[in-house]
């Protein structure tokens, strides 16, 4: 096997991986300390991708736009948890899943009506655009190495968050025991709402860093959430750490399956059978892989600790 | 008293114009997902052609239902099966996707009634399942790669990288190419495809980048193309691995290219049986009219589907309206007997296009728009490959 080809595509995986994360983390964020299942969090992604684009044809910079789109998601998330979240707190997960179901089905209406069906790419400035060498004869495209950067910029951010500040404390306490938190004289309606904004931003930059790859485009959002509802199960649903690993280990099972099942499968078959099956197995082996980690560590691979 | 109202009203309408049938039209595309985009652009074509029509044939009212398949098999069949049964159209047609058409087929022509492909052209339908009832108003899939596979064989093109959606029509535009291209195939990859397609290659394009092909083929019709040529030239493979595409880069991602600026796609040649530069009062009229009430080139999704229009128009007025005529209706579909925007042609054995293929440049025309031309004309009067296979019954 060419190593070039081989640390190229472990690059491309460790992207995808990045994007699940931004994506895992704030579901696992809302699910792990709101016990909220949030299937509009794909709707969110949906909408960073298509307000970053319509920010970048504004103010004609990409950069821009993404700063600017990020607070706008913000506010969207904000809203999302005022008028369906909240109301919906003391049901049952499967409340929730129709709750914010609906709130899907009435995002991708939105988006049709304001953006149209055509999808919108987005142009990038041309330092992001290029190609960068980092080794010899290792070349990638300058965009995914910023995404790679972004989301582990995010990530930091977010260790830093939760674990060093104040705020991150009453994150903490509020997922272990959110009446004692309250009792405290914690304002724990607030400290909801601002983690289910910081869960929408999260998501909201991970379509930002994707529509100049793949354009905005509506039920965008629809196809990540299941790979995403993927990394927050095998990673443990609750814990941030799962959450990282689980998207990386995701991401580079996927890219790498994409990348050489089919070289593998023509070693024992013939190509005719290795083109065909290739696909088919690689596009199921992270469901798979779910289901193999599921049966052996129900919990997920890093359960958060029990309150 | 309701029954004596009818038939008053009946002789009314009788004594003021010959029976006026209303011809009922089914038109399955898709209006959600991503690729609502092209079900819009066929759309607008067949309200386009309803109107230039007056919406009738001959003294005959047009109606056109249309139905959303979801860019799924099941949903597409289950609005077939609505149209068929509930609404009780007339005629069916439509039909982007390959997967979706076969599935939907039996609801149609197990009702004895017409079905028109707008778009699809699965091997299956124009071999083994050919049928008397369904005619096709676009090509074969296999056609047009084939017109490409001389195109890059005339090139010098010795070896080729080879992306396609994995579903029937992307395995059946693989095979196409690979029936006239002369030179290696160093390598292959099918996608996932549907309404959760797989839209990032990054995998695939490091491997045509690695495999040191001459060139990349690819098929990615509708929003998938987009996303493939802009990650194709972050890449940076325009130099390296020459992009050669069917159906990929087209009048719906064109404006998305030019919004984005992505000046390396004008120059690039594609295969099709249909320009907007064609030649004909047919295409002009269609071309300018639709440019002007929708601002954009027709795609050949809309210039098919204005044709479908057209042509069950000219075989409705043909058996003057009465559409249990059946034989009637198949001679008059068959003689492709219509003012078509690609020009005349006939029709094969299997009920599909015999027609010419040409070869289009993506230009820059006069108001600075991306927009395609011909440039060659590389098979003339091309059968398909599968109508050996057709038994017709």
């Amino acid at each position: 096997m060419d190593t070039t080809l081989f640390v190229i595509q472990l690059l491309n995986g460790v992207q995808l991986g990045i994007l699940l994360f931004l994506v895992a983390s704030g579901l696992t964020l809302v699910f792990g300390i709101l016990d909220f299942v949030n299937l509009a969090h794909g709707a969110v992604y949906m909408l960073g991708a298509f307000i970053c684009a319509s920010l970048t044809f504004l103010t004609g910079s990409f950069v821009l736009a993404v700063i600017l789109a990020l607070p706008i998601v913000a506010l969207a998330g904000f809203l999302l948890e005022r008028f369906i979240a909240r109301p919906l707190y003391e049901r049952d997960h499967l409340e929730h899943v129709l709750g914010t179901f609906g709130a899907i089905l009435v995002i991708d209406t939105l988006a049709h009506l304001i953006w149209g069906p055509a999808g919108i790419a987005i142009p990038l400035p041309p330092y992001l655009d290029g190609q960068i060498e980092i080794w010899s004869g290792i070349v990638v495209p300058t965009f995914r190495l910023t995404i790679i950067a972004a989301g582990l910029a995010a990530a930091a951010g977010l260790y830093w968050l939760v674990n060093f500040t104040r705020l991150g404390m009453l994150i903490r306490a509020g997922a272990s025991n959110r009446t004692m938190v309250s009792a405290l004289g914690v304002d724990i309606k607030t400290l909801f709402s601002l983690v289910f904004a910081l869960g929408a931003v999260l998501a909201g930059l991970a379509g930002m860093l994707i529509a100049p790859i793949t354009e905005a485009s509506l039920g965008m959002g629809n196809n990540i959430i299941i790979t995403a509802f993927v990394v927050i199960i095998v990673g443990g649903i609750g814990s941030m750490k799962g959450a990282f690993y689980a998207a990386l280990f995701i991401g580079l099972i996927d890219t790498l399956g994409r990348a050489f099942l089919d070289d593998i499968f023509k070693l024992f078959m013939s190509s005719a059978a290795a083109e065909n099956s290739a696909p088919a197995l690689s596009s199921m082996l992270i469901y798979i892989l779910m289901a193999l980690i599921l049966s052996m560590r129900p919990q997920g691979l890093f359960p958060p600790k029990l309150r | 008293m309701k029954k004596l109202l009818v038939s008053l009203l009946g002789g009314t309408l009788l004594a003021t114009s010959s029976i006026a049938a209303d011809v009922k039209i089914g038109f399955v595309t898709t209006l959600t997902t991503p690729a609502a985009v092209i079900g819009k652009d066929m759309e607008n074509a067949v309200n386009l052609a309803i109107e230039h029509l007056g919406g009738k044939a001959g003294a005959h009212n047009l109606e056109v239902v249309f139905g959303d398949d979801g860019f799924a098999p099941d949903t597409g069949k289950q609005v077939t099966d609505r149209l068929v049964k509930q609404d009780n159209v007339d005629i069916v047609a439509g039909y982007i996707w390959s997967h979706v058409l076969l599935a939907s087929r039996k609801s149609v022509l197990d009702a004895g009634k017409i079905l028109i492909s707008s778009n699809a052209g699965p091997s299956q339908m124009a071999g083994k399942l050919c049928d008397q009832n369904f005619f096709s108003a676009s090509w074969q899939n296999d056609q047009t790669p084939m017109a490409m596979g001389e195109v890059l064989n005339k090139a010098g093109v010795k070896s080729l990288y080879i992306m396609a959606p994995n579903y029937a029509a992307g395995k059946d535009m693989v095979a196409g190419l690979e029936r006239t291209f002369k030179g290696e195939v160093v390598g292959k990859d099918l996608t996932k495809w549907g309404a959760d397609a797989q839209l990032d290659f990054s995998a695939e394009l490091a491997k045509a980048k690695a495999s040191g092909a001459d060139g990349i083929f690819v098929f990615y019709p509708g929003a998938a193309a987009g996303a493939f040529t802009k990650q194709y030239h972050q890449a940076g493979l325009k130099d390296e691995l020459p992009l050669y595409s069917v159906f990929t880069i087209d009048g719906i991602s064109l404006p998305k290219l030019q919004a984005a600026n992505f000046s390396g796609i004008v120059g690039s040649k594609v295969t099709q049986e249909w320009d907007p530069s064609l030649d004909n009062p047919t295409n002009q009229k269609f071309v300018s009219d639709f440019k002007a009430k929708f601002g954009t080139y027709p795609s050949f999704y809309a210039a098919q589907s204005y044709d479908t229009i057209n042509m069950i128009a000219a075989a409705v007025e043909k058996v003057d309206g009465d559409m249990t005529n059946m034989d009637g209706l198949r001679a008059a579909l068959k003689s492709a007997d219509y003012d078509s925007v690609r020009g005349s042609y006939s029709y094969g054995s299997n009920n599909f296009p015999v027609q010419n293929f040409y070869l289009r440049e993506v230009v820059v025309d006069g108001n600075g728009d991306w927009t395609t031309k011909v440039v060659d004309t590389v098979l003339t009067n091309h059968v398909d490959p599968h109508a050996a296979d057709c038994q017709m019954n």
